[in-house]
C-alpha cells in the first residue's frame, strides 16, 4: 500500500516537473500551456477570489439540488420497477431508449424550454444523473436474497414491510454506488451546462468568461484545476460515507470469504 | 394443537404441474415435538411452507388451534437452514431479535427486553450490540432461535436448523431445543433430514416418502429418562428405531 502511493507520487510529481520544464524551455508555447507552478499560483490566488467562490458556490448549488432531485426520483422509481415485474416490463423499453442518449445533447433543448438557469441546471443534471442510480438500485433489488425476504414474510410482515425492513437495506450499499457515480456525473453536466448557457455563473461559465478576455490560459487552467479537485474531494467524500454506513457489507465479505 | 388435513400442494398448471406433495395428514398436539424425516424430493420445504402459511396449498388445509390457516399467522415462527441469509447483517443481534416483535406492537424497550432474555436464553447474554457476521455460524443460529423465541410462538417451525454446522455444534444445538421446549409450552416441528437427529430430539417421528411427498409411517419415541447424547444414543430402544426409521428412508430413496 504504500509502495504504490510512493510510486503514485512518485509518477504526479515527475509529471509535474516535465511540464513545468516543457513550458520553461519554451518546448511547448507558455502562453498556451504556462508553466505549473504559475497554473498552481493562479489556481491558490483564485481560492481567495471572492467572484471566483461565488461561481463554485453556484455551482455546487446546482450540482447537489440535481443530485437531490436525482436520487428522490431514481430510488423510488427503481423500488418501483424492482419489486413490480409489469412496472419493469411497461417501462423497460422507454428505459432502454432513453438512456443512451447523451446528456449533453439535451442542454440547448432545456435551455429552449427553461429560462430559469438553476431549473435548466438542475433538469439537465437530474436527466444524466438519475441513470445510474435508477439502474442500481432495480438489479440490486432482483438480488435481495429471497430467504431474507421469506424469514421477515414469515413473522407476519406485509411485502410492504418486506421492502422497507429488507429489500431496500440490502439494496442500500449498491444505490449509493449508483448515487457516487451519478455525483461525478451531475458534476460534469453542471459545468457542461454552464458552459453552454453562457449566462448565470458556475466554474462553467467562468470558464467562458476568462476564455472571451484573451489568453489567459493560466486563469483558465487555475479554474480547471478546481473542477478536478471538487470532482476528487466529492468522490472522498462519498466512499467515506459509504464505508462509514455500510460497514456491515464490506465486513460481512470479509469475515465470509 | 396443529392439524394438517388432506394437505396436498400443486405448483404450476397443465402439462408441466407438479404434485409436491399430496393428502398428508398429521395431528401434533400442543407441546409436542414432532421430527419430519425423509429424503431430498419428499415435500418437506412444501410442507414447511403450507404450514407456515407462506404458500396457500391447492388441497385440503392446515388448522392451528382450530383455525384454518390463510396467511401467516400470527403465533408461529420459523428457524431456517441458512442463519447467514436469515439473520440481517445491517442489525445488531439485539435489534435482530427483537424485529419480529415490531410488528406485534411492542415498544422499543419492551422488544429489547424481551430480546436481551430471549438470547440469554440461547446462551447469548452480552452479544447483543455485536453483528450476526462477527459470530460463529452455531452462535448465529441460536441468534435465529432467540429471535423465534422472543416472538413467543404457540408452533416453532424447525427446516433443517442444524444441516450446515459441524456435529458438535449440532448435538449442542440439539440439546439446546429439549431444553427449551421444556421451558416453554410451543409445539415444535422439526424438518430434518438427519435420521439420528429426528429420533434423539422428536417425541415421534414421521417419515415422508417422494413422488409426490407423503407420510409412509408415523412412529413414536419411547425411550427412557431424560435425553443425553451419549447415553441415549447407545441404549437398544434408540438404536432399534434409529435402524426402522433408516430402512424406511432408504426404501423411499429407492422406490
Amino acid at each position: 500500500m504504500n509502495r504504490r502511493l510512493v510510486r503514485g507520487a512518485c509518477g504526479v510529481a515527475g509529471f509535474l516537473v516535465l511540464a513545468e520544464v516543457a513550458s520553461r524551455t519554451g518546448l511547448v508555447d507558455p502562453d498556451h500551456i504556462p508553466p505549473v507552478s504559475t497554473v498552481l499560483l493562479r489556481a491558490v490566488q483564485l481560492a481567495a477570489d471572492v467572484e471566483f467562490l461565488g461561481h463554485v458556490g453556484t455551482t455546487l448549488t446546482a450540482w447537489a439540488l440535481g443530485l437531490a432531485v436525482a436520487i428522490a426520483v431514481a430510488v423510488p422509481l427503481g423500488l418501483l420497477i424492482g419489486s413490480l415485474p409489469w412496472v419493469d416490463k411497461a417501462t423497460q423499453p422507454l428505459v432502454e431508449f432513453l438512456r443512451p442518449i447523451p446528456s449533453v445533447a439535451l442542454i440547448p433543448l432545456a435551455i429552449m424550454l427553461l429560462p430559469d438557469t438553476l431549473q435548466m441546471k438542475t433538469s439537465v443534471i437530474v436527466y444524466a444523473s438519475m441513470w445510474p442510480i435508477l439502474i442500481n438500485t432495480v438489479y440490486a433489488l432482483r438480488d435481495v436474497d429471497p430467504v431474507a425476504k421469506e424469514t421477515l414474510r414469515s413473522f407476519g410482515f406485509n411485502p410492504f414491510a418486506v421492502l422497507w425492513r429488507v429489500s431496500l437495506p440490502s439494496a442500500a450499499p449498491f444505490i449509493a454506488t449508483g448515487v457516487r457515480v451519478a455525483a461525478a456525473t451531475a458534476l460534469v453536466l453542471t459545468v457542461s451546462a454552464e458552459i453552454i448557457a453562457g449566462r448565470g455563473g458556475g466554474i462553467g461559465f467562468y470558464t467562458m468568461l476568462v476564455r472571451s478576455g484573451g489568453i489567459n490560459t493560466d486563469l483558465l487552467l487555475g479554474a480547471i484545476v478546481w473542477a478536478g479537485v471538487i470532482g476528487i474531494l466529492i468522490n472522498f467524500l462519498l466512499v467515506r460515507m459509504e464505508r462509514r454506513v455500510f460497514r456491515w457489507h464490506s465486513a460481512r465479505a470479509e469475515v465470509g470469504a | 394443537m396443529l392439524e394438517i388435513v388432506k394437505l396436498g400442494h400443486v405448483y404450476g398448471t397443465g402439462p408441466t404441474a407438479h404434485q409436491a406433495i399430496a393428502d398428508i395428514n398429521l395431528e401434533v398436539a400442543q407441546g409436542e415435538l414432532v421430527s419430519l424425516v425423509g429424503p431430498s424430493g419428499c415435500g418437506k420445504s412444501t410442507l414447511l411452507r403450507c404450514v407456515a402459511g407462506l404458500i396457500q396449498p391447492t388441497e385440503g388445509e392446515v388448522r392451528l388451534d382450530g383455525t384454518p390457516i390463510s396467511g401467516v399467522p400470527d403465533n408461529l415462527a420459523v428457524v431456517f437452514q441458512d442463519y447467514s441469509r436469515s439473520l440481517y447483517p445491517w442489525l445488531s443481534v439485539r435489534d435482530n431479535v427483537a424485529l419480529p416483535l415490531s410488528r406485534k406492537g411492542a415498544g422499543r424497550a419492551e422488544a429489547r427486553e424481551a430480546s436481551e432474555r430471549a438470547l440469554g436464553e440461547v446462551g447469548l447474554a452480552g452479544a447483543g450490540e455485536k453483528y450476526p457476521w462477527q459470530l460463529s455460524g452455531g452462535m448465529q443460529q441460536r441468534v435465529s432461535i432467540a429471535r423465534a423465541l422472543a416472538y413467543t410462538p404457540s408452533l416453532l417451525l424447525l427446516d433443517e436448523p442444524f444441516g450446515a454446522l459441524d456435529a458438535q455444534t449440532r448435538e449442542d444445538l440439539e440439546d439446546l431445543v429439549l431444553r427449551l421446549r421444556t421451558e416453554h409450552t410451543m409445539t415444535i416441528l422439526l424438518i430434518t433430514h438427519d435420521i439420528d437427529e429426528s429420533v434423539y430430539v422428536g417425541d415421534r417421528v414421521v417419515v415422508l416418502g417422494r413422488n409426490p411427498g407423503h407420510i409412509v409411517a408415523d412412529l413414536p419415541v419411547v425411550l427412557e429418562g431424560p435425553r443425553e447424547q451419549i447415553s441415549t444414543r447407545a441404549t437398544p430402544e434408540f438404536v432399534a428405531l434409529r435402524a426402522q426409521v433408516a430402512q424406511l428412508v432408504r426404501e423411499q430413496i429407492n422406490s
